[in-house]
Order: structure tokens, then sequence, then C-alpha cells
């Protein structure tokens, strides 16, 4: 009977497909070894971005509590207040402000000692609505030291334009990911991560646009909304290690490739050193690399209006590279156990991040058309945040 | 052969190698739960704090061409 009402409930969520129904499968029946709740705690976020004309920052509050021995709930509001225009819009059309917030509330439950993960998120900003449900399993084995996490999760976004009432389209995004997480020796965690995205449906910015040569025009070319394929699928692998040396301290590493089916091919790596002074300072320094190959329909210069069924000239769909330096510090403060209060931090971690361009022209500096300067930024991204353990 | 095939062929070599291991022998763990005190540390993980490591993914995918696979699997090395 439990059963038959088992499959019953699997069947019934429309629009799922095999692998996320075999994944509900698993968190309703799934049993087995290993696995902790997250541990109770909140956090008090101010984030900024300033970089490429554009200045971005809000707070993020994250709250997580357990009920009891078996459920973890959490709850996490965010705002991005944007000001400014990036390069694609400044060289179509002026500045402009508007505001993002984010709501997730999420739940985690232990069966078994299999952990079950389950949240919801909506983001609005005025002219774009987004909603996503995430569902994850992971479980132990081998005595605790290998962790498998299978997840799905399922979004649709509602893309508007502002001044234009009648412009309403849409988007469905599915993702896939595979995780595992190896003890290999006392002192070394390695990780290995895989993630399927799909997406079906309208996929460019609305704000964006294509330049093509136009003689008639002033200046020698004109601007034209883009045009994107309807669908794009990616994959990308990524590999983690972390490793505990002979006194308080860490090295970590990252490397992650990717592609899709835009003819984008991406990879970046990722390495820091953590530090530690006093059981109460933590001090993270480290640096990231990424580089990608453009898209297959992205130009910065088309010879003439609808020369493609698709044409993009997405500066993040360009060939391009960044790199960056990060610098964190933490101070944290233990209380007693017996508190109401277990722990506290404060913390402060900047990032330093230059955006270099290889086949992106900047249009508004002076030059012939299509020999214009390559662009470039500087990006500075600000966390500060407290912290609370209880 | 990019960095993606690379690992691609290296996620298959140790699939395939777990798995002709799981048929010929069993696997008994390799560290006693007393040796896991410095996997336990919070300095190991690199999702630390969740509130940043979110907002960070954010401000990548949304400068990136590439999406997905953002930072560590989860899990770990269940000892705390």
């Amino acid at each position: 009977m439990v059963q038959e009402v088992v499959v019953a409930v699997i069947n019934s969520v429309v629009g799922f497909g095999k692998v996320a129904r075999l994944l509900l499968a698993l968190m309703i029946t799934g049993s087995s070894h290993g696995a902790v709740l997250p541990v109770d705690r909140a956090d008090a976020l101010y984030h900024s971005y300033e970089g490429d004309g554009v200045s971005i920052d809000g707070p993020s509050i994250l709250l997580r509590k357990k009920i009891g021995d078996k459920v973890s709930v959490s709850a996490n509001y965010y705002v991005d207040s944007i000001s400014g225009a990036s390069i694609d819009v400044r060289a179509t059309a002026s500045e402009y402000k508007e505001e993002r917030t984010e709501t997730t509330v999420g739940a985690d439950f232990l069966h078994n000692k299999s952990l079950f993960s389950v949240s919801y998120t909506a983001s609005n900003e005025n002219d774009f609505k987004a909603r996503s449900i995430y569902l994850g399993v992971s479980q132990d084995f081998f005595g605790d030291l290998t962790t498998l996490s299978l997840s799905y999760a399922r979004g649709r976004d509602e893309i508007g334009k502002t001044g234009d009432e009648n412009f309403l389209e849409a988007a469905d995004r599915q993702k896939y990911g595979l995780g595992i997480t190896q003890v290999a020796t006392k002192n070394l965690i390695m990780g290995l991560t895989l993630e399927n995205i799909s997406d079906q449906g309208y996929l460019n910015n609305p704000y964006r646009s294509v330049r093509f040569v136009d003689p008639q025009a002033a200046r020698g070319y004109r601007f034209v909304t883009e045009i994107y394929p309807r669908s794009r699928t990616s994959n990308a692998l990524a590999v983690t290690a972390n490793y505990y040396l002979p006194y308080r301290a860490a090295i970590y590493g990252e490397a992650r490739g990717y592609t899709d089916s835009w003819g984008i091919q991406g990879q970046n790596a990722k390495i820091g050193y953590i530090h530690t002074f006093d059981n109460e300072w933590i001090v993270d320094i480290n640096s990231r690399f990424y580089s990608q190959d453009k898209a297959d329909f992205y130009q910065d210069l088309f010879s003439r209006e609808g020369q493609f069924n698709f044409m993009a000239r997405d500066k993040e769909l360009s060939t391009f590279s960044n790199v960056s330096m990060g610098l964190s510090v933490s101070y944290e403060q233990a209380l007693l156990s017996t508190a109401v209060l277990k722990k506290w931090s404060v913390n402060a971690e900047f990032d330093y991040i230059r955006f270099k361009y290889d086949d992106f022209r900047d249009v508004l500096a002076a030059g012939e058309v299509g020999e214009e300067p390559l662009f470039a930024f500087d990006a500075k991204v600000i966390r500060l945040f407290f912290s609370v353990w209880y | 052969m990019t960095l993606y095939h690379r690992l691609s062929l290296g996620w298959v070599v140790l699939t395939s190698v777990g798995l002709l291991s799981g048929c010929s022998m069993t696997i008994e763990p390799w560290l006693k739960p007393y040796e896991r005190a410095n996997l336990a540390d919070p300095i190991m993980s690199q999702g630390r704090n969740p509130v940043t490591a979110s907002y960070m993914k954010h401000v990548l995918e949304s400068r990136e061409g590439a999406r997905g696979a953002e930072g560590g699997a989860g899990g770990g090395c269940g000892c705390n």
C-alpha cells in the first residue's frame, strides 16, 4: 500500500523527467548511511560589486535552524540594488537604476542517515521574474569516506522589457547534478562535480544588441536586437582538493571544464591558502583564472543586418579571460557550549578581478569601425558579514 | 584535448577503477573516526560561509559564459 502511494505521488509530479523521478524515489524510499544536518547559524551580509560602469550592492540575510533531530529549515533574503550601465548598454542606451530581490526557503531532512534537501527560490525585478525548485539527496559510503550527491533543479523565467508593455517572453531551465567527495587521507579531501543544464525558450537579454556595418549611418554601423537560439545545453565538470597542512592551515584548489551547445568552451582554475592565528583569526588568500572561447554565433561586428539566423554581441559570449586575487579575513570567538550562542564571527572579503576581451571592442572609444580598442575592465567585489552559531 | 575532455577522461578512469575494484573486493574504510580531526576543521570546507559562496557564484555566473559545477561537491568527511 505504501509503495502504491509512493508510485502515485511520483507519477503525479507533472513535467518531471525520468532522472528527477528517480531522484524523488530515492528521496522517499532512500535509506542507509552517514550524513549530518547543517549547523544552526545566522549570517548578515553586505555585498558590493563595482566594475564596468555598474554598481551593485545590498544586504543578504541567511538563517538556518534545526527542528528536532531530523529536520533543518533555512531562509535567505537577498537584495541587489543596481545603478549605472555596462558597456553593452552604454553603447545604445542610458544608465538606469533597478532592484532585484531574491527569497529562498529550504529544508533538509535526515532519514536513516541520508540527507534530503528541498528549496524554492523566487527572484523579482521590475522586468524579470524567476521561480525555481531544487531537490537533492546525499549519502555516505565506505565508512563515511565517500559522499555521493544527486540533485535536480527546475526553473521558469518570465522576461519583460521596460518601455514595452507588450513584450513578454519565457524560458524553462533544468539542472541535473552529480557530486562525489572522497576522503583520501587524514589530511586530504577531494571532490568531483558534474552538472548538466538545459534551457528552452527566450534566452536573449532583450536590452543587448548586435552591431552591423552600415555605410549610411553616421558612425558607420548600426545596432539591432540580438537573436539567440531558443535552446542551450551545457555540461560542466569540476574537481576540487583541500589539503590540511602540518600546522593549522590548508591549501585548496579547483579546476573546472565547461562546454555547451552554443560552442562555448571554458575552463577555470583556482588555488588558495588558508592560515590561522591564535585559533581566532582565519586569513584566506586565493587566486582564480578563467578563460573561454566565443559562442558560434558571436561577432563584434557583422557585415550586414540579418547576416545569420543567430547573431550575438553579448560580451559574456565572446572570447575573453579574467584573473582575480582574493583576500578574506575572519575573526571568530567561541562561547560557552551551554550558552544560547555558541560562536560568533566577523568577516571581510575582497576580490579584485581583471576582465580582458579578445574580440569585443569598446565602441565608445575612438577608432575605425571594427578597429576600436579591445575592451577591458576591473571589478572590485566586497563582502562584509557577521555570523552567529546557536 | 581541452581541460574539459581531460577531466572527463579522468572521471571515466576513476569510475571504472571504482567499479572494477568493487566487483573484486570489499573496500574497508582506511580512516578511523578519531583520525578525522583535521578534516573536520572548518578551514577544510570550501563552502564554510554559504552566504558568500552563493553570492560569488552569482557574481561570476552573471559575467562568464560557463555555468554549473561551481564550488565543491558538498558533503564532507561525515565527522561534524
